[in-house]
């Protein structure tokens, strides 16, 4: 050896691939590394071969280790060393290969020595709290899931910080702590949890966190109303899927990271939506089978530019993000047996947009000028780029075009669509139809067909202290109609009380104040009003004595929601009734429901019960803007009880449509006998947890919750849901008379 | 018992510039020469005074301006007695001058005013042209030259806010919105003296600003709005902080709007 050392004694390692590599390994290494790095690197590979657990990790460590070292150091080495020994001497020899392998992708997310230490904690952590214990003692096992977790670091790296992947593995550790098959499915990214949090976490601008604002931004500049549909770029690792248009709509990425160039994420989707609405408004379709595929790209390559020209033109701003946006490829040395096609189309493109491109190549610059004066002549079509398109690839054609090994840095522009919708055949492909064949599932669930899709809210979870992510599907329906005459039967029944309620509700008209002149008893001087009067005093007249003024309160602005508990349980008679508590509720919500309806707010009842998380139903009995009458009643007499109560999801939903309600106070009565519960969740605390975070995001919203709970033992767990805001009916025979009592006094 | 009254201060010495968007010029003019009342409807900040202004000038009359107010009374528009040292005086109010002097009242913004209020304009406006002063006890008979001028926006019209059947129907009316985007843009370089290029881009970002009425803009960025931005950006500042602080921050405080109108203040300024 060069320096006089001989490593490979160093290394003392007899494995026929290790002493095959090891030569080429050290040589790399030496470029990458310092005299003691090498030194260090020999050392720890010969350590790591002595662990006895075969080549694979002596392998793996020659090759990663360079790297690493050079990205964070070559202190790390050792560091590295003694953990894989930490490693080996757990029963989780089986990890080490895959934690050697996932360093290089570990250095290249982290990039600095305290991330790496942090990181080397956390495979240490997972290890250890993925290792089944017997009696509270380690066993003997080995961590269930340790290798696949470590097999997913590249790609989860690519998308989270450390602190995201954190939190994805505190999730998958806490949700199945006693199933290791859906652990393993959840560390190897393939459950749809697994996948959720991981959205979750990602950094970087969500789609559906700016939905509104690109919708305005679509109205406002392009005046277009087009559908959004968001596409994953989490999963498709193959085939990157990339922007397009068609009739559905805009096909768009979930989420872009800001550029290092310090384009923000929203600017992007700005970006690409301008792009794709010039080529809605000026593209006109080509046919596309008279060209070939160089042809078309080539021509799609001048007509992105002529849209994009054009959109200039309106909207100068767009050539700054555009240009930022845009690959900026470098003019190279062509080598022998690389096709240069995208190269070249990416740098006419550049030379295109930019005006300050720079480039010295006659083609391109030729075709930039013929371009530009085609495009200040005005009146340009898709066609007109055709010849351009056509003329480039003849002038500009290499020998080495078609090869197969094909040149792609800096040609890939990102805020362009595929122009699908530029070209059409005259036979269709497959693909298309494909897609657009009808699922067979549908037809298998036509009788479901009349109901919505179903709503997804999250749940809480107190164990892990995070949300699971889409847990709950809630079903909407419009509940069906009954016999309206059973509920004005009952209100004639309280006729007393309604008249009493009438009284209480005439006094009622809180809010804004509202001056009334001309009082002769009032709280102040009307001073306009006193002034004429005297002047009419004066003048010989009769004077007007009503100089005073008073205030009233006036524009009550309250929307209210009321959520009907309609589980099984209150098919119950309770002790000392002879009516159900269904009975009484349904006799308590006609008198409020009529009672509101005087008072002119806005008002929505809704029912709902639960089988399970994949199915909790909410019916719509009253909505916002109907009115008290006889399809609002109908639905009243026909509601039944049945089922479960899982409160958050419909407090979740009912808050929802409540906190569009345009109106300065927004209410929602909870009425409910018992505390939340499912038959999927064991844990009864986990539904109260998860209602009382609910009760507190509608807070968050504006929206105050009151819950009228009619189990006299609520007391237990309803202050935890509720805090102050709650009432236990007792004595549920008097719940007609105390509800919209209740109500008014809420109100007041 | 009247005050003496020069009703040449309400004469309009210079001709306010006013550009036509269509026939109301011709159509106000024959409206005059019988002397009908006008009701003029539009968004806020469209031109609709400027118009009155203008007309005002070209026809040579007086312009008597009420801006209505939900506190105004009869008596703010007709007129009343006011105490003196002496004992009590009487004072025409706006209508009653234009009235007796002949000029032309205009009444802006009326269904701001209380309804009862507005009933007093009635018998000036149809054949009789009398103003009755009860409180006086005199009756005026409208001088020749007088016109009522009437507008409103219909855009914050609620069922609190609309003017009454009987009142609608005393009037012709005319439609004004805002002029076409050369039009405006004219304008606003007329205005301010701001080249005609610039005048044309705060224009592209009104009418972004305009395509998002009704989805969380209660009204767009009005004429009024762009002269304002171009004359802060003829007092030096940079266009897009004039944009911001003349036509976007004044119209919204709903985050995603601003963001958006932001955002086409920099597509639009290059």
């Amino acid at each position: 050896m060069s320096d006089g050392i001989d490593y490979r004694q160093i290394l003392d390692c007899r494995f026929a691939r290790v002493q095959s590599v090891f030569d080429d390994c050290l040589a790399f290494a030496r470029r990458k590394l310092s005299r003691d790095g090498v030194m260090a690197y020999v050392e720890g590979a010969r350590n790591i071969g002595k662990m006895g657990r075969g080549e694979e990790p002596v392998l793996m460590f020659l090759e990663e280790i360079p790297y690493l070292a050079r990205r964070t150091g070559e202190e790390i080495i050792p560091r590295i060393v003694e953990f894989t020994r930490q490693l080996g001497r757990t029963p989780n020899a089986k990890a080490i290969a895959p934690f050697l392998q996932s360093l290089g992708a570990a250095a290249r997310a982290l990039e600095s020595r305290e991330l790496l230490e942090e990181y080397l904690q956390l495979v240490w952590q997972t290890m250890q709290r993925t290792t089944p214990r017997v009696h509270g003692i380690d066993s003997m096992y080995a961590s269930e899931c340790l290798p696949e977790f470590l097999s997913s670091v590249p790609r989860v790296l690519g998308q989270l910080s450390l602190h995201g992947m954190q939190n994805w593995v505190d999730y998958g550790i806490k949700a199945y702590p006693n199933d290791p098959e859906r652990q393993r499915d959840y560390f190897l990214l393939q459950s749809a949890d697994s996948r959720a949090i991981l959205q979750r976490e990602r950094h970087g601008t969500l789609f559906s966190d700016h939905e509104r604002k690109l919708d305005l931004y679509l109205r406002a500049l392009w005046e277009s109303e087009s559908v959004m549909i968001p596409y994953s770029l989490a999963f498709d690792e193959l085939r990157k899927p990339v922007p397009y248009l068609d009739d559905n709509g805009i096909h768009l990425p979930d989420v872009y990271d800001d550029t290092s160039g310090g384009i923000r994420g929203i600017d992007r989707y700005r970006a690409l939506l301008a792009h794709l609405m010039a080529h809605r408004r000026w593209t006109t379709p080509l046919m596309a089978d008279n060209f070939s595929p160089f042809q078309r790209v080539s021509i799609e390559t001048f007509e992105d530019a002529r849209v994009e020209w054009l959109a200039m033109r309106e909207y100068p701003g767009l050539r700054k993000l555009w240009c930022a946006l845009h690959p900026v490829p470098r003019e190279i040395e062509p080598e022998e047996n690389v096709s240069y096609i995208r190269h070249r189309l990416a740098m006419l493109s550049r030379a295109l947009l930019d005006p300050h491109h720079g480039y010295t190549a006659p083609v391109i610059l030729k075709y930039a000028e013929q371009f530009q004066a085609l495009m200040a002549a005005g009146n340009t079509e898709t066609r007109a780029m055709v010849d351009l398109g056509v003329q480039f690839i003849l002038e500009s054609r290499q020998r080495n075009d078609s090869s197969a090994k094909v040149y792609f840095d800096d040609t890939e522009i990102d805020y362009r669509d595929d122009n699908r919708l530029m070209w059409r055949f005259f036979e269709d492909g497959d693909e298309e139809e494909y897609e657009n064949r009808p699922r067979q599932q549908q037809t298998e669930a036509a009788e479901d067909e009349a109901r919505l899709p179903p709503r997804l809210y999250p749940e809480w979870d107190y164990g892990t202290q995070n949300y699971r992510p889409d847990w709950v599907s809630v079903y909407e329906y419009l509940h069906p109609q009954g016999d309206a005459a059973y509920i004005e039967q009952l209100l004639l029944k309280h006729g007393a009380l309604a008249k009493r309620l009438k009284k209480i509700i005439d006094l009622l008209k809180p809010q804004q104040k509202v001056r009334i002149r001309y009082q002769e008893e009032g709280s102040e001087l009307d001073l306009d009003v006193a002034v004429r009067s005297l002047i009419e005093f004066r003048s010989g007249a009769q004077p007007d004595p009503r100089i005073n003024m008073s205030h009233k309160p006036d524009g009550r602005s309250i929307a209210v929601s009321l959520l009907l508990d309609l589980s099984a349980s209150l098919n119950d008679i309770p002790a000392g009734n002879d009516q159900s508590k269904l009975e009484l509720s349904r006799e308590a919500v006609s008198l409020l429901g009529w009672a509101v309806e005087q008072m002119g707010d806005a008002f929505a009842i809704g029912g709902f019960h639960s089988d399970t998380r994949h199915e909790v139903r909410f019916m719509h009995l009253k909505g916002y803007k109907e009115h008290w009458g006889h399809e609002v009643m109908g639905r009243l007499a026909a509601m039944e009880a049945g089922y479960s109560t899982r409160m958050g999801a419909a407090i979740r939903h009912a808050g929802d449509y409540l906190s569009h309600q345009q109106a300065d106070k927004k209410l929602l009565l909870v009425l409910t006998d018992g505390e939340p519960a499912d038959i999927d969740v064991a844990d009864e605390r986990l539904l109260i947890d998860d209602a009382r975070m609910a009760v507190r995001e509608m807070e968050q919203e504006g929206v105050y919750t009151y819950c009228i709970n009619l189990d006299p033992s609520a007391d237990e767990y309803v202050a935890d849901i509720f805090g102050h805001h709650y009432t236990v009916v007792d004595n549920v025979a008097r719940l007609p008379e105390r509800l919209p009592q209740l109500f008014m006094a809420l109100t007041r | 018992m009247t005050t003496q009254l020069d009703i040449n201060q309400y004469r309009i010495t210079e001709e306010p510039f006013y550009q036509a968007q269509g026939k109301e010029v011709a159509l106000y003019e024959v409206a005059y020469a019988a002397r009908l009342p006008v009701m003029l409807k539009g968004p806020t900040g469209c031109g609709k005074s400027r118009f009155v202004e203008h007309m005002a000038w070209k026809l040579n009359k007086p312009l008597i301006t009420v801006a209505c107010n939900e506190d105004m009374t009869a008596s703010d528009l007709v007129g009343r007695y006011l105490l003196d040292a002496g004992g009590t005086r009487w004072l025409d109010g706006p209508l009653t001058i234009a009235a007796r002097h002949g000029a032309i009242c205009y009444l802006d913004e009326i269904v701001e005013a209380r309804q009862d209020t507005t009933v007093v304009i009635h018998p000036l406006t149809d054949y009789r042209r009398t103003l009755p002063l009860d409180k006086k006890g005199e009756l005026i008979q409208a001088h020749p030259d007088f016109q009522l001028v009437i507008s409103y926006n219909p855009g914050y019209q609620s069922l609190m806010k609309d003017l009454k059947q009987s009142t609608k129907q005393r009037f012709t009316a005319m439609e004004f919105d805002y002029a076409s985007a050369e039009a405006e843009a004219a304008i606003v370089s007329r205005e301010t003296g701001i080249d005609a290029a610039l005048a044309q881009s705060l224009v592209k970002v009104g009418l972004a600003a305009r395509k998002l009425k009704g989805h969380g803009l209660d009204e767009g960025i009005s004429t009024r709005l762009l002269v304002y931005a171009a004359t802060l950006i003829g007092g030096g500042i940079e266009p897009r902080d004039a944009c911001r602080m003349a036509m976007v921050r004044p119209i919204t405080d709903d985050a995603d709007i601003r963001d958006t109108l932001d955002n086409a203040i920099d597509s639009v300024f290059a």
